[in-house]
């Protein structure tokens, strides 16, 4: 049975679109057949993200509308087998994203597919309630730091009670936090929420912890999703994630500091 | 506050407790929130406020809503107070 898993924070700028794009390339590589849909209709990214932003011709609204077919919008993925990109329209259409819409292009989907990543835009607005509308699970991108996690706990509380399985009375949805820009270094100075700290304030399991790192940045400057670097931290901290939502249990890396010879304590990074 | 020479010892104040402390205290104040009252409240109560406005004059904070919550119901609770006077509200008005 196909599963639909929602990627979503409530506040913007968090990783969304990373965490959709690498997840999304994590399960295919292990063999799923994966579809990652972007939600954010008018400003989509992760094309960009994904390196398959001039192969766009159809999109998602597009296939709302009638317009073209599903076959036609998706975008078969050049780095990774088994994984297709159905992106966001950039035209702003407010009333595309119908939940009548969405269901038949999800229900499209699962004949086809293992894994539907909704990329959810940032907000509580109709983008963001119809990319988690249908989800059975859901990662919830989360950085250590106030904002973050006071919105976090919001769409936590969106997902129990405005999310389909919500209101039909079914099983929860499944959820899962990955704690992105995570630094050792500054937690251990006291100045960043830890790993503790945010699992205890929003309780919910922990999936993976994605260190801060510059490869991120490397990574959609040139398109090719992080997991794909696979030399690193960041790209093997997906990795685990994927492992571990697979039920691989896998303990955490990454999380210690560096110790500094004092050259280069001196002299920089 | 940090004191001048703390600066220079690198010794700071972990902000990071302070962040917990302040999402523990409004996390669990917006869950009560959260659970006292339905979202669809603030609009039901300005429509009906725009509603009796039409036919009684009365203050915005005249109205009160209320939703209780039994173990097999749920109560809407309304409370409008109307003005006592026409002739003071007019002159306050």
């Amino acid at each position: 049975m196909a599963k639909v898993i929602v990627v979503t924070s409530g506040k913007g700028g968090v990783g969304k679109t990373t965490t959709s794009a690498s997840f999304a390339t994590g399960l295919a590589m292990k063999g799923n057949k994966t579809v990652v849909i972007d939600f954010d209709v008018g400003l989509r990214n992760l094309d960009l993200i994904m390196g398959c932003e001039r192969r766009v011709v159809y999109d998602f609204v597009n296939v709302l509308n009638n317009e073209s077919s599903l076959k036609q919008a998706l975008i078969k993925d050049r780095h990774t087998e088994n994984l297709y990109i159905l992106p966001a329209s950039q035209t702003r259409d407010k009333d595309a994203l119908t939940e009548e819409g969405v269901e038949r292009i999800l229900t499209e989907l699962k004949e086809s597919f293992d894994y539907i990543v909704c990329d959810s835009p940032a907000g509580i607005e109709k983008g963001a309630l119809m990319a988690l509308y249908f989800a059975d699970e859901a990662i919830i991108v989360t950085n250590p730091e106030v904002s973050s996690v006071r919105d976090s706990d919001r769409i936590l509380g969106i997902l129990a009670a405005k999310s389909k399985r919500a209101i039909d009375g079914a099983e929860p949805i499944k959820e899962h936090l990955v704690i992105t820009r995570y630094s050792p270094k500054r937690v251990e100075m006291g100045e960043m929420l830890s790993i503790d700290d945010v699992t205890d304030l929003l309780s919910i399991p922990l999936v993976g912890v994605i260190p801060e790192s510059d490869s991120v940045l490397g990574a959609s400057n040139s398109g090719v999703p992080v997991i794909h670097d696979i030399e690193s931290d960041s790209g093997q901290a997906y990795a685990d994630v994927v492992d571990r939502f697979m039920g691989v249990n896998l303990p955490l890396r990454f999380l210690s500091v560096e110790k500094k010879g004092l050259l280069s304590r001196i002299f920089g990074n | 506050m940090m004191s001048f020479l703390d600066y220079f010892k690198g010794k700071r104040k972990p902000t990071a407790s302070v962040a917990k402390e302040r999402l523990q205290i409004i996390l669990a104040r917006e869950h009560a929130a959260g659970s006292a009252e339905p979202d669809y409240l603030p609009a039901l109560k300005r429509e009906i406020l725009e509603v009796v406005s039409k036919y009684v004059s009365v203050d915005k904070n005249a109205i009160q809503v209320n939703v209780e919550r039994d173990d097999n119901c749920e109560i809407l609770e309304l409370n409008i107070a109307l003005p006592e006077h026409k002739k003071e509200l007019a002159a306050s008005n």
